[in-house]
């Protein structure tokens, strides 16, 4: 047996993104309404994680942090992860998270943003013509996502559950 | 963004003696509706990003229960009680009059018995706040999810819209008894104006 690699595990904070290159692992954790969008390049191993808060950019005045919103961000993963060698047209998308997690939301805060980072997300890879490989979202747990840049894996953590892999 | 340099010290002295008058306010009422001695600590107030009020409590995946609550009125905002989960299990056999330990998950009726809680812990700052200040202050239907408590604040934070202002913390380690320790950190996210609303209440005008 060779002896096992050190895999380096990078973490994404809210509102943020990291790119990485085989065998480096990237994670984000307690993703509620939030939505985790992953790209990945198969050929290249490299593989990028965003960790998306709000929908749309245009809704705010001051936007200080691209990484923040699915339409700027996304957009500025790509850029990176193309720095590292990836290339558009073979990056392939998963999407986890996007949970709505209170019951009894009052009617204040009954629009469900989990969902439309979800949609937005969508909307925006589809625009550039990016496959979306696979998605666990909805539904009202908090999850943690990894990203395996050796594989392209994606595993999924919730409180008191099995991993789940997509 | 930076919500701290706002305010002087002197006024966030004075944040933090009607946080522990309310906080008080809200563990008798605790106290009463468990028929148990509850004590609490000087509660620490003071303006946080995000990231910092998650890991003050234990870290994005911890497992918590959070009791929250629209305020509406002269100071709209949110407030939040988070327990971690060793104490939402206590705070369960305490309402329900079970021995200590009987509870080791949360079934629907354990969810009902720790919205109630706290229900009545908000409903009995805000009162408290509500009676020094003058104001008029008005709680919502409490939201309630036990979950990782990332997930949890910052679904909330995005939900009421305030993703860009740094999190007013006001945290005790709030319950302990003899036997049991139950922690609690509360939190009031608003806005700096609506702070200032509270202050002028007060007669904390410093300029």
């Amino acid at each position: 047996m060779e002896p096992a690699r050190e895999i380096v595990e990078i973490q994404v904070g809210i509102a943020d993104l990291k790119v990485t290159r085989e065998p480096g692992r990237l994670i984000t954790l307690g993703l509620g309404s939030c939505v985790g969008v992953s790209l990945y390049d198969p050929m290249m191993k490299v593989g990028g994680l965003l960790h998306v808060m709000l929908p749309d950019s245009t809704q705010f005045s001051n936007v200080n942090k691209l990484a923040k919103f699915a339409d700027t961000g996304i957009p500025l993963m790509i850029q990176e992860l193309q720095k590292m060698g990836a290339r558009i047209n073979r990056m392939q998308a998963k999407l986890v998270g996007g949970a709505q997690m209170f019951s009894g939301l009052d009617e204040k805060m009954t629009l469900n943003i989990g969902l439309r980072n979800t949609e937005k997300s969508r909307e925006v890879l589809s625009n550039l013509n990016i496959r979306i490989l696979a998605e666990d979202v909805g539904g009202n747990r908090g999850r943690t996502m990894i990203v395996d840049t050796a594989s392209g894996m994606v595993t999924i953590r919730t409180m008191g559950n099995k991993l789940k892999v997509i | 963004m930076k919500t701290d340099s706002k305010f002087t010290d002197f006024q966030m002295d004075a944040l933090k003696e009607i946080s522990n008058i309310g906080l008080g306010n809200a563990v008798t009422s605790l106290a009463q509706l468990v028929n148990r001695r509850i004590d609490m600590n000087i509660p620490l107030t003071r303006f946080m990003p995000l990231e910092e009020t998650i890991a003050l409590v234990g870290g994005p995946e911890e497992a918590v229960s959070c009791v929250s609550l629209n305020i509406s009125g002269d100071v709209p905002g949110l407030v939040l009680f988070v327990f971690d989960s060793q104490s939402t299990f206590h705070l369960v056999d305490l309402l329900m009059g079970m021995d200590l330990g009987s509870t080791a998950e949360l079934d629907e009726m354990g969810e009902s018995a720790v919205k109630e809680i706290g229900n009545v812990l908000t409903g009995s700052f805000i009162g408290a706040l509500c009676q020094m200040t003058q104001l008029n202050m008005t709680p919502a239907v409490p939201m309630f999810a036990f979950d990782m408590l990332g997930a949890i604040l910052t679904s909330l934070m995005v939900a009421s819209g305030r993703v860009e202002e740094q999190v007013l913390v006001i945290q005790t380690r709030l319950f302990q008894e003899k036997e049991v320790n139950i922690k609690g950190h509360f939190f009031l996210l608003t806005e700096p104006g609506s702070l200032q609303v509270l202050f002028n209440a007060l007669g904390l005008t410093v300029e």
